[in-house]
């Protein structure tokens, strides 16, 4: 025996077991998830099968399943998330370039930065009754598209604000002082070094933070988004419909027919979110290759 | 008696509450390379930093003294830090082109500071001063960042000189280049010398004999020794100079 033998108890086979066993834990883990989407994918696309045409698309909602269509409703989203974008990018980066730029380290500009925060995590129900108060009530905008696209907007920018400021903060600071050094004053080197640099990364967050927008039921329900109307909004005061409001009011029906186009509106809005997902992860592939250069 | 571009006085700067540099009195002349030697962490880069004011954009940097630019402190008040930088540009440790093409890149502070000459004409004059024009003529619209390290920093020479400064701050500029490249841009500072004044920070002893006309040796903030280049490395006044470039500290 060697004097390596003597002295260890390897017990390889045992320890070579647990590895074995650890990595099929962990392998399913990660394979859990995408299981679950498949699955879930797999039936509301199958439910669908048959319903979802150009009928479907250009149609007005009816009670007759073969019928219906998502036309409004496809249309109130779209007009929503254009007054939430319209509302939340500009003051959403205003504020993310004063916090990372202007301000000045304080306690209160870590108390209003500690607020974003928090605002982020806040429920969206609770978006829902501040906008019917805020929008619908005091401002008197009525049950209304643009309520529903300004109630959004708020629940949306601390988010916009979140990773605007971090697609700010990732920006070398030795291209700030490069533009410093050359004599540009502080707007100059935000406007023509910083925001450059950082608006690949600021369009990832804002298009993720609307493909939220535009899957969230929530506060909507307060704002009263009508679940059945029979003309398309004209102006930003018409009333209005989105698609998960939509949804859920088909799911809720007892007839088979109407969770079946219910599975169909799903994929169109499934469809949505998707490519604008892909469409971000597609801008911040390519811009972390840019600052990696660095 | 020798023109001076910059005269500091009594120099004292403070990171929150600790003196990096404690009191300094040095004289940078026309036309000269001056050559600002000493071990890390001395207080180079924030000395330098206070010739042109970028000083300013560090958070919790205080700054008491005299900087006399033009018969101006540049510190008394009501003096436009923008206006200075302008006049007195810098050259970073690491290239820092901004991600641009190389011609926005030299084209950026004429835009910026409102130049009303031609710009295509100002950028490849500022290109041949840095002594690139040569390898970058026909590749203006070419992203900055596809030039090899040498040429970046030379393209941030170039970026400093289109706006004719008067005096041209360098922080280290050649410890992140080869040798080769490392010539080049001492080359080029000795040829610009004639138009602009030069001073440069350096942690490589050679390249200060090589290059400047006078030498400063900082220690701890304080300012040990200065004078001519050639007598201070053959006969220095001071011990610590001594060790300092003989290479037994620092
Ligand atoms: N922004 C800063 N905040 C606090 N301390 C700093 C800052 N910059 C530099 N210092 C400190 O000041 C001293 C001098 O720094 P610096 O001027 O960069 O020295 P050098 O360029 O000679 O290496 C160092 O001890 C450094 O740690
Ligand atoms: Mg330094």
């Amino acid at each position: 025996m060697s004097a390596q033998e003597v002295k260890f108890r390897p017990h390889l086979e045992r320890r070579k077991c647990i590895d074995a066993a650890l990595k099929f834990v962990f392998a399913g883990s990660a394979f859990f998830g995408v299981t679950v989407l498949f699955v879930l994918l797999f039936r509301i696309i199958s439910d669908s099968l048959g319903w979802l045409d150009l009928q479907f698309l250009t149609s007005f909602p009816s009670r007759f399943p073969e019928k219906a269509g998502i036309f409004p409703a496809l249309l109130g989203t779209i007009y929503v998330i254009l007054i939430t974008a319209a509302f939340s990018i500009p003051i959403g980066i205003a504020a993310a370039i004063f916090l990372e730029e202007y301000a000045k380290k304080s306690k209160l500009v870590s108390f209003i930065q500690l607020n974003i925060y928090n605002l982020a995590g806040v429920p969206s129900i609770v978006y829902g009754i501040l906008g019917l108060t805020v929008f619908v009530r005091w401002m008197q905008l009525g049950r209304s598209l643009l309520a529903g696209g300004l109630t959004m907007g708020i629940l949306v920018l601390p988010v916009v604000i979140v990773s605007a400021q971090e697609a700010i903060r990732a920006v070398p600071d030795s291209w700030r002082e490069a533009a410093y050094a050359l004599g540009a004053t502080k707007w100059q080197t935000v406007r023509y070094v910083v925001l450059p640099s950082a608006l690949p990364g600021i369009m990832t967050g804002v298009i993720l933070a609307l493909s939220r927008a535009i899957g969230e039921t929530a506060p909507l329900i307060p704002i009263g988004a009508l679940t059945f109307i029979r003309t398309l909004p004209k102006s930003p005061f018409d009333s209005f419909t989105v698609l998960p409001i939509q949804i859920y009011n088909w799911t809720s029906r007892p007839q088979e027919d109407f969770r079946a186009i219910a599975a169909a509106a799903i994929v169109v809005l499934l469809f949505v979110l998707l490519s604008m997902n892909f469409i971000a992860i597609m801008i911040r592939n390519k811009y972390q290759r840019r600052i990696k250069e660095v | 008696m020798m023109e001076r571009a910059l005269s500091i006085r009594n120099l004292k700067v403070s990171y929150k509450d600790r003196e990096v540099l404690k009191g300094i009195d040095l004289d940078i002349y026309k036309n000269k390379i001056t050559a600002i030697i000493g071990p890390s962490g001395c207080g180079k880069s924030t000395l330098l930093r206070c010739m042109n004011r970028m000083i300013d954009i560090v958070e919790g940097a205080k700054v008491s003294g005299e900087v006399f630019f033009g018969g101006e402190n540049i510190y008394a008040p009501g003096v436009d830090p923008v206006k200075i930088r302008f006049k007195i540009g810098m050259v970073f440790q690491k290239p820092n082109p901004f991600p641009k093409s190389i011609f926005e890149n030299v084209a950026f502070g004429l835009k910026i500071n409102g130049y009303t000459g031609d710009i295509p004409q100002m950028v490849e004059k500022s290109l041949r001063w840095a002594g690139l024009w040569e390898e970058v003529k026909d590749r203006l619209k070419d992203d900055a960042y596809v030039l090899s390290g040498g040429q970046q920093q030379r393209l941030c020479i170039a970026r400093a000189l289109a706006l004719e400064p008067e005096v041209l701050l360098l922080d280290e500029p050649c410890s992140a280049l080869d040798p080769v490249s490392t010539l080049r841009i001492e080359e080029l500072l000795l040829n610009l010398k004639e138009r602009l004044t030069i001073v440069i920070v350096t942690h490589n002893i050679q390249q200060a004999a090589r290059i400047a006309d006078y030498t400063a040796f900082l220690l701890d903030g304080n300012l040990v020794e200065f004078g001519e280049t050639s007598s201070m490395f053959t006969v220095p006044k001071d011990k610590r100079t001594e060790d300092f470039i003989t290479g037994r500290f620092g």
